[in-house]
C-alpha cells in the first residue's frame, strides 16, 4: 500500500525539482499522444518548447511574443496572488482588465490628436483607477454587505464585456473608421502608444511593470508587515484578528491592488499589442492569470516562471498547429497535461511517499 | 472468575516516540478501573488500541477469555466495548435523538428511538429530552448524550476519557451515581483521569502509566493522593510559592459589559462587571461554553465594546482594537492554541511577531525585523523551556504542551500591565503546568494584574487571590479565594448569583 505522510516542513529540493519533473513527464506523455496521432513526437515537442525561442525560421516572430503574452499574465497574477494568499478570491480580473483598458483608452482619445508627453502617463493612471474602481464594487459589497466576492467579481466580468461592446460600437468608435466597430489605433499614434522598448524583444512598458511588480511583491511578502498580515489572514483568520489585522481593510487593499494591476495590464495591452478597443479586445488573460497564480504557488518568482512557461506553450502550441497540422484539441490536451503534472507533483513537496506493507489482522 | 478484558504486553511506537511499552493489566466485570497518568503518558494510545482506532505493534488482548483484536471501532462496539471521548462529536444543529441515530448501524424509527433514550436516561438518572437541539445543551448534558449513545449498545466495557473536566461538582456527583449503578449491574468501566481525589472516591483499581510504561497499580481507596501523584510524575512536585501581599491600585475594570453572541450557539455576555488590582490574580471559573471565549475576545479587543465598559487605569479602552490595547499593556493568551493564539503553518519566529511586534519593536518602518523576531522567539524558548528543534519550526509541529508554554511565554516576556489567560495549563504536563503557574504568580508579584480563566478549579484555588465564576454569560461576584469550599464554588458555577449576599 502506498501511503502519504505529511512532511513537517516542505522539502526544499522538491519545490524546485517537482516542476522540472512535471515538464519532463509532460514531454513523455505528450510525445506518446502525438505519436498515437501519427505525428513525429520529438519534432512536436521541439516545435513547442524549442523552436519559438531558438529556431532561425520562427524565432524572429515568436521570441518577442513570449514577453508580450507573459507580461499581462504575470502582472495580473501577481495582483491576484496577494489576495489569494489572504483568502480573498478576486475571480474578476478579466473585468478589471477591460475597464482599465476602457478608462485608459478613453483618457487618451479625449485629447486626440494631441501628442503631449503627459498623455501616456495620464492613460496609465486612468487605467489603474478604472481597474481599482471595478474591483471596489465586490470589495465594498463583501465588507459592508457580506456578499461573496467570488460571485460578484465574476459576474462583473460580463457587465464589463457589455460595456466593452458598447464602447467599441458606440462611444469610443473611430469616427474615421467608416462605421466599422473599434476605436482609433492608439499604438500607431505618438503620445498614446506603448512602444516596444528594445527592438526585437517584445519588451514594452507593461512587461517592465510586470517585472517591477514581481520584485515589489517578493519584498512585500517576505519582509513587510503587510505581507505578514496577508499570509496570517489566509492561514489562520482567527489568529489574524487576534494579531490586530483589520479584515475589512485587508479585503479593500488586496482587491484594490489586484484591480490596479489588472487595469494597468489592460491599458498597456490596448495601447500596445492590441492597439485599439475592439469587441473581442479581451482574450482571457484575466482568467488565465488565475492559473498562472496557482501554478506559481502564489509565490512571485514562481508566478514569473509560470507566466513564461504558459506563454511558451501557447506560442509553441500555435506553431505546432500551423507547421505539423496537430489538431487544436490535442494541443489543449497537451497544455492540460502540463497543468496536471505540475499540480499532481506538488504533493511531493509537502508529503513523503511511503510504501507500507498491510498489517495482517 | 475470568477477567473481562485482559491486556498483555501491548506496545505501540510512533516515529520518534514510544507511546506504549509492554503494558499489561486486567479489568474485572463490574469494576471501575482507573487509568492514571500525565499528559503524554500513553493513556490515549492505550484506549485507542482497546477501541480499535490504533493497531498495537506487539501484544495481545483477550475479551472474556477470547482473543480480541478489533480492526476498527465498529468491531470494538460489536464486541461490547463503548467509549465516551473527551471531545464530543455532536452536531449542534441536530436534536439529541438525531445525533444518536447518526452513530447507529441500523437506527430504529425516530419515535422508538426517543422512547428508548427516555428509558435509558431515566434508568440511569441522566435526565435528557431526546428532541432538544444539542446546540442548546450544556456541556454536562452533551456528555449525557454521548453516554446514552454508548449505553444503547449495552456495552460490557465503557471507556471514559477525562469525563469530569467539563462538569460542575454537582454534575460530577450525578455522573458518579450513574457509573456506580452501571458497575453494580456488571458493566466494567475504564476511567481515564488525572484528578486523584475523584479516582479515590470512584475507582476500585488503578493502573498508572508514565512515559508509556506501566509504573504501578494500586487500590485507590487504600493509598493517598500524594502517593498516586508521585507514581504518576516520578518525583514529588514543587508547590508554587506565593507570598501574601497587599494588592495595589485597580488596573483593569470592567463595568456592565454586555455583548451579543456573534454565532448562533455562542454565549452572550450579560452585565459582566469585575476589577483587578496590581499584584492580584483573579480566577474566573466556569464550565466551558459559558462565555469564556467571548470574555477573552472582549478583553483582547477582538470584539469591541462600549468604550467605558472596559477601563485601564481609569481610561476607557473598550473600543480599542487588539494592537492598541497591546500598546497600553493589556495582553492576552487565548485558549485555542492552534489557529487562534498561534498560526499552525507559521514558524515560531513568525508566531512571535503575531503579538510581540509592537511591544518588542519587531518592525522598522513597516518592515519586519526578522533577526530581532528570531531573537525574541529564542528568548521565549529558553525562558520557558519550549522543546523544539529551533525557531524555524512550524507551530503545528510542537506538542500541545510545548506550544502552550510558547504562547504563555510570549505574552509574559512582553512585560504586561494586565495579562488575561484562558486555560493556561490545558494539556500541559504537571511539571510544565507548575512552571506556568509559578510564572503567573511571579508576574503578579512584580505588580501586574493577572486574570486566569480556567475550568480547572484546583488550579484556580491554588493561584488566585479572588475567585468568581461565569455561568451562561453572567459573572458572579468575586470572593476571596481562601476559605472557599468546593460546595460554595459549585453553587457559583451553577448559577446561584445571589449567594454572596446570603452568605455574607
Amino acid at each position: 500500500m502506498i501511503a502519504l505522510e505529511k512532511r513537517p516542513q516542505p522539502a526544499r529540493g522538491w519545490v524546485i525539482g517537482a516542476p522540472l519533473l512535471a515538464v519532463l513527464l509532460t514531454m513523455v506523455a505528450g510525445g506518446i499522444m502525438f505519436a498515437a496521432l501519427g505525428k513525429d513526437p520529438v519534432g512536436a515537442i521541439r516545435i513547442i518548447f524549442w523552436d519559438p525561442l531558438f529556431s532561425e525560421q520562427f524565432s524572429g516572430y515568436s521570441r518577442p511574443q513570449l514577453l508580450v503574452k507573459a507580461g499581462p499574465l504575470i502582472l495580473i497574477a501577481i495582483g491576484l496572488s496577494l489576495g489569494f494568499r489572504a483568502g480573498i478570491w478576486n475571480i474578476g480580473a478579466e473585468g478589471q482588465y477591460i475597464v482599465g483598458a476602457l478608462c485608459g483608452a478613453a483618457f487618451g482619445l479625449a485629447f486626440w490628436p494631441s501628442t503631449h508627453p503627459l498623455i501616456f502617463p495620464g492613460m496609465v493612471l486612468a487605467g489603474v483607477l478604472g481597474g481599482v474602481l471595478w474591483a471596489m464594487i465586490p470589495a465594498f459589497l463583501r465588507v459592508y454587505a457580506r456578499t461573496n466576492e467570488i460571485l460578484v467579481s465574476l459576474l462583473l466580468v460580463y457587465v464589463a464585456e457589455a460595456m466593452l461592446a458598447s464602447a467599441a460600437t458606440g462611444w469610443l468608435r473611430n469616427p474615421d473608421g467608416a462605421g466599422f466597430p473599434g476605436s482609433r489605433n492608439l499604438a500607431r499614434h505618438a503620445g498614446t502608444d506603448n512602444p516596444e522598448l528594445i527592438a526585437g524583444t517584445g519588451m514594452h512598458w507593461g512587461v517592465l511593470a510586470a517585472f517591477v511588480a514581481v520584485i515589489l511583491a517578493y519584498v512585500i511578502m517576505t519582509r513587510h508587515v503587510l505581507g505578514y498580515q496577508i499570509r496570517l489572514a489566509g492561514q489562520a483568520p482567527r489568529a489574524a484578528r487576534f494579531g490586530g489585522v483589520n479584515a475589512g481593510r485587508l479585503v479593500i487593499l488586496c482587491m484594490g491592488v489586484s484591480g490596479a494591476l489588472a487595469g494597468m495590464a489592460g491599458l498597456f495591452e490596448v495601447s500596445g499589442p492590441a492597439g485599439r478597443i475592439s469587441i473581442d479586445f479581451n482574450v482571457g488573460y484575466g482568467f488565465t492569470a488565475i492559473i498562472v497564480a496557482f501554478l506559481g504557488r502564489l509565490n512571485p518568482i514562481g508566478i514569473l516562471l509560470a507566466g513564461l512557461l504558459l506563454a511558451l506553450t501557447f506560442i509553441g502550441g500555435e506553431l505546432a498547429q500551423l507547421m505539423l497540422g496537430i489538431p487544436a484539441p490535442a494541443i489543449q490536451a497537451f497544455q492540460g497535461m502540463l497543468l496536471f503534472f505540475l499540480l499532481a507533483l506538488d504533493v511531493l513537496a509537502n508529503y513523503r511517499v511511503k510504501l507500507k506493507r498491510r498489517v495482517a489482522v | 472468575m475470568t477477567a473481562l478484558l485482559e491486556i498483555s504486553g501491548l506496545s505501540k511506537a510512533y516515529p520518534g516516540v514510544v507511546a506504549n511499552d509492554d503494558v499489561s493489566f486486567a479489568i474485572q466485570p463490574g469494576e471501575v478501573h482507573a487509568l492514571l497518568g500525565e499528559n503524554g503518558a500513553g493513556k490515549s494510545t492505550l484506549v485507542k488500541m482497546i477501541y480499535g482506532l490504533v493497531k498495537p505493534d506487539h501484544g495481545t488482548m483477550r475479551l472474556k477469555g477470547v482473543p480480541y483484536a478489533p480492526a476498527e471501532p465498529r468491531a470494538a462496539r460489536a464486541a461490547g466495548v463503548a467509549m465516551v471521548f473527551q471531545h464530543f462529536s455532536l452536531f449542534d444543529a441536530l436534536s439529541v435523538a438525531e445525533n444518536i441515530a447518526l452513530g447507529m448501524e441500523a437506527p430504529p424509527k425516530p419515535r422508538d428511538l426517543a422512547a428508548r433514550i427516555r428509558d435509558v436516561s431515566q434508568a440511569y438518572g441522566l435526565p435528557l429530552d431526546p428532541f432538544r437541539l444539542v446546540g442548546d445543551l450544556s456541556a454536562g448534558e452533551r456528555q449525557r448524550v454521548e453516554i446514552i449513545r454508548c449505553l444503547l449498545q449495552d456495552p460490557k466495557l465503557l471507556i471514559m476519557d477525562e469525563p469530569t473536566s467539563v462538569l460542575t461538582p454537582q454534575e460530577v456527583e450525578i455522573l458518579f451515581h450513574t457509573l456506580r449503578k452501571l458497575a453494580a449491574e456488571g458493566t466494567a468501566i475504564l476511567y481515564i483521569s488525572h484528578k486523584l481525589e475523584e479516582i479515590r472516591t470512584l475507582c476500585d483499581a488503578a493502573t498508572i502509566l508514565r512515559l508509556g510504561r506501566k509504573v504501578g497499580a494500586c487500590t485507590p481507596r487504600d493509598v493517598t493522593a500524594a502517593h498516586m501523584a508521585e507514581l504518576m510524575v516520578g518525583k514529588s512536585l514543587a508547590q508554587p510559592a506565593r507570598d501574601t501581599h497587599a494588592p495595589g491600585a485597580v488596573l483593569l475594570a470592567v463595568t456592565r459589559l454586555n455583548l451579543r453572541a456573534t454565532t448562533p450557539f455562542g454565549t452572550s455576555l450579560q452585565d459582566v462587571s469585575f476589577s483587578v488590582r496590581a499584584g492580584e490574580i483573579l480566577g474566573i471559573g466556569g464550565v466551558a461554553g459559558n462565555g469564556q471565549d467571548e470574555l477573552l475576545a472582549a478583553l483582547s479587543g477582538e470584539i469591541s465594546a462600549v468604550p467605558d465598559a472596559i477601563t485601564l487605569n481609569g481610561a476607557p479602552i473598550g473600543a480599542l482594537g487588539p494592537n492598541a490595547r497591546r500598546e497600553k499593556g493589556v495582553l492576552c493568551a487565548p485558549e485555542e492554541r492552534l489557529g487562534h493564539a498561534a498560526a499552525p503553518e507559521m514558524t515560531l519566529t513568525e508566531n512571535a511577531v503575531l503579538t510581540g511586534r509592537i511591544r518588542r519593536g519587531l518592525d522598522r518602518g513597516g518592515f519586519v525585523d526578522w533577526t530581532r523576531a528570531r531573537g525574541f522567539a529564542q528568548d521565549i524558548i529558553t525562558h520557558f523551556d519550549v522543546r523544539t528543534p529551533g525557531t524555524e519550526v512550524a507551530a503545528r509541529a510542537l506538542s500541545g504542551g510545548n506550544l502552550q508554554k510558547f504562547v504563555i511565554g510570549r505574552e509574559i516576556l512582553q512585560d504586561p500591565t494586565v495579562l488575561v489567560v484562558n486555560q493556561p495549563t490545558w494539556g500541559v504536563d504537571a511539571s510544565a503546568a507548575a512552571a506556568i503557574r509559578q510564572a503567573l504568580l511571579d508576574l503578579a508579584q512584580g505588580g501586574a494584574a493577572v486574570i486566569v480563566i480556567s475550568q480547572d478549579l484546583d488550579e484556580l484555588l491554588e493561584i488566585s487571590d479572588r475567585f468568581c465564576a461565569l455561568n451562561t454569560g453572567r459573572l458572579s461576584v468575586a470572593r476571596d479565594a481562601r476559605g472557599l469550599s468546593m460546595e460554595e464554588i459549585g453553587l457559583m458555577l451553577g448559577g446561584a448569583h445571589d449567594m454572596a449576599e446570603v452568605v455574607a
